[in-house]
């Protein structure tokens, strides 16, 4: 670097000096401009005119047929959204249906990842272990593998006679076929404490066009191989960033907690978790923003069957515009999508802005006195 | 990182070190760490091992990483019975074309906000920054409206041009040229060069670092990329790897098991991307971490 430095100047002085002053300012202005002008080309042209298109087409009709900026298609104003919401009919319920599928599908993903990417991250920053680099690289070389190539792995692993089921075998549980099985998790363990037919209170309605008993299905067992999919390739990126965190932590602070007698559990959860509490909530809202977006391991593993159970939001508005030609109804779900996706990681900053600052003040309320 | 890792252990961390309490913990912490380890690299040498086994083999031992009788029947199908050389041939022109295109684009771009000072500026950040935020998935529909109203669909420009520039390299490289020191480059502008050969020959050969992060987020981005495909072309000469692959097991080509084809192919097209992980590791991580910056 150093050298680089010393060369530039020896190189230059061939020129005679032609900007100085207030002619350097106003030739940054146009370099500026033509410096942005590419990635400002592409986004625009790629990222934010399609939006306005999308958005245009999910007001009409349009089935794929010529251009959708004509006359000749049919503006339907906003009946692609309401059909999603308020009529009762197969649109409604496929999409609930989806949105159903993706809840249990965060509810479970979330929560895990987190919670493995944690306790992965803790063991690997364990100052006592030796080999700990080799095992940060095993954990984190799913995530960067293709999605495409792991679900075909996956697909194999989980196939009616693979590893998995010879891996339950081995124990005595007889494995289920995991992709044709669209038994909800929820009822299956309902029908294991003797409820085997749902209560008619459940049945007879509900809101959206499902049924409260559909509503509680839990994820389908084909779900559960996509979603242990999903875990396993995403906890090795949170991990990192957790250790990055870790890392951070002074070892002091630690040490002197563990002077006072702090149990472990303890030091965790009144040192080293306050501490980390930004990479907390930081992984919490990249994993709900991720998993409304899961898409490639549902094409690839189960294309939403069996009986709609892995059907998500983003599939579905794939599969309603170009299997099924209704791009504009395939639009309004990508916008209902977008707008779920922006309003959680708004709900979620709030949330851990108002609890972040309190619970720190109280820590430090009760710990300064001690430790001084 | 190493630095950071091997602190020296204090008198209190060296006297917990000792005892049975310590090695118990030890060894817990090895049984963790191992049993870990093979959740999730089995899978990876479950995959070798069968792509690798006769058809029959694969279907009734899944589990043993060790073929019987050990055959490349799967590997060879993989290049004789589908367009697999084809797909291989499209993700690199593609993979080169968006890498050179990012890495190029988002480094003026980068500098550009970083260190260029123009009307605009601040506001041009944040709507990069906003972008950012736009879900890829929901963009599968607007990104084939506009491709087909500009009349690249089907086609090589379509597959490459919208990915030739991201958001996110853009961030990484500004980060990147704040970091350095402004001597250097004032030093060339005093001098007479311009703000073209400034950025050209003084800055980007010390943005090394963060130019090899950007290469290896794009090269691994663009070759695994998927969705985009799907929507931009629909031709089988234009199928990429991952495409061609999804195509193997779920679309038209997808009929019986034919685990170790399938297998071997997946196999095949992860490759590239372990080779560059091995090798370039700290640029992965670093990668992933400029990711958590920006949150």
């Amino acid at each position: 670097m150093a050298t680089e430095a010393l060369r530039a100047p020896a190189t230059a002085p061939a020129k005679p000096p032609r900007r100085r002053g207030g002619g350097v300012r106003g030739n940054e202005t146009i370099a500026g401009w033509l410096f942005v002008a590419p990635v400002i080309v592409i986004l625009g042209l790629f990222l934010l005119l399609p939006i306005l298109m999308a958005l245009w087409v999910s007001l009409t009709d349009w089935n794929g047929q010529g251009s959708p900026f004509t006359g000749d298609v049919p503006f339907v104003g906003g009946d692609n959204y309401t059909r999603l919401f308020a009529e009762d009919g197969l649109d409604r319920r496929d999409f609930m249906t989806s949105i159903r599928n993706n809840m249990y599908y965060v509810g479970i993903v979330v929560p895990v990842q987190t919670a493995l990417a944690l306790g992965l991250a803790l063991v690997v920053n364990n100052r006592m272990l030796k080999g700990k680099g080799f095992f940060r690289s095993a954990f984190y070389f799913p995530s960067v593998t293709s999605s495409v190539a792991i679900s075909v792995v996956f697909l194999f692993l989980f196939a009616n006679s693979g590893a998995v089921n010879k891996l339950l075998g081995l124990v005595g549980i007889n494995g289920p076929e995991w992709f044709a099985d669209s038994r909800g998790v929820l009822h299956l363990l309902l029908g294991a404490v003797g409820v085997d037919t749902p209560p008619g209170a459940l049945t007879s309605g509900g809101p959206f066009g499902l049924t409260w008993w559909d509503w509680l299905s839990g994820p389908s067992v084909a779900m559960v191989s996509i979603i242990s999919l999903v875990i396993w390739t995403t906890s090795g990126t949170f991990m990192l960033m957790f250790l990055a965190a870790l890392q951070n932590v002074p070892v002091a602070l630690d040490e002197a907690s563990t002077l006072d007698g702090a149990t472990r559990w303890q030091r965790f959860r009144h040192v080293t978790l306050p501490l980390i509490k930004p990479t907390m909530f930081l992984v919490l809202t990249l994993g709900l923003i991720g998993s409304w977006q899961v898409f490639d391991q549902v094409y690839v593993m189960s294309q939403g069957d069996p009986a709609k159970t892995t059907l998500t939001p983003a599939y579905l508005s794939y599969r309603t515009a170009f299997r099924d030609f209704d791009y504009g109804s395939g639009a309004a779900i990508s916008f209902v999508l977008f707008l779920i996706i922006i309003l959680l990681t708004l709900l979620q900053r709030r949330v851990m802005a108002d609890r972040d600052e309190p619970r720190r003040a109280r820590w430090w309320r009760r710990r300064v006195p001690e430790g001084s | 990182m190493a630095a950071l890792t091997d602190r020296p252990a204090a008198p209190v961390a060296r006297r917990a070190d000792r005892g049975p309490h310590a090695r118990f913990n030890r060894i817990l912490g090895y049984a963790v760490l191992i049993a870990f380890g093979l959740v999730f690299l089995y899978p990876f040498v479950i995959q070798l091992g069968n792509a690798l086994k006769t058809e029959p083999d694969a279907a009734a031992n899944p589990l043993s990483p060790i073929p019987d009788p050990l055959t490349l029947a799967g590997i060879e199908r993989i290049f004789a019975g589908t367009n697999f050389p084809l797909w291989l041939g499209n993700s690199l022109l593609v993979t080169v074309l968006v890498t050179l295109g990012r890495v190029f684009f988002d480094s003026l771009a980068g500098y550009a906000l970083a260190r260029l000072r123009f009307r605009g500026r601040a506001g041009l950040f944040a709507a990069i920054i906003a972008v950012m935020a736009v879900p890829g998935v929901v963009l599968l529909i607007p990104k084939f409206l506009v491709l087909k109203q500009l009349g690249l669909y089907d086609s090589y420009a379509g597959l490459v041009v919208p990915l030739l520039a991201d958001a996110a390299g853009v961030f990484i490289m500004k980060q990147f040229f704040e970091s350095v020191p402004v001597s250097v480059e004032e030093a060339a502008r005093i001098d007479g060069a311009g703000v073209f050969r400034t950025f050209w020959s003084v800055v980007l050969p010390m943005a090394r670092p963060a130019l090899i992060t950007l290469t290896i987020l794009s090269f691994q981005g663009s070759w695994n990329e998927f969705p985009h495909s799907l929507v931009s072309v629909q031709d089988p000469h234009l199928f990429t790897l991952p495409r061609g692959l999804a195509d193997l097991v779920s679309g038209s080509l997808g009929k019986g098991t034919q685990y170790p084809l399938k297998l071997g192919a997946a196999l095949l097209a992860t490759i590239p991307v372990a080779v560059l992980f091995v090798i370039f590791q700290r640029y992965f991580v670093r990668g992933a971490n400029e990711g958590a910056d920006k949150g």
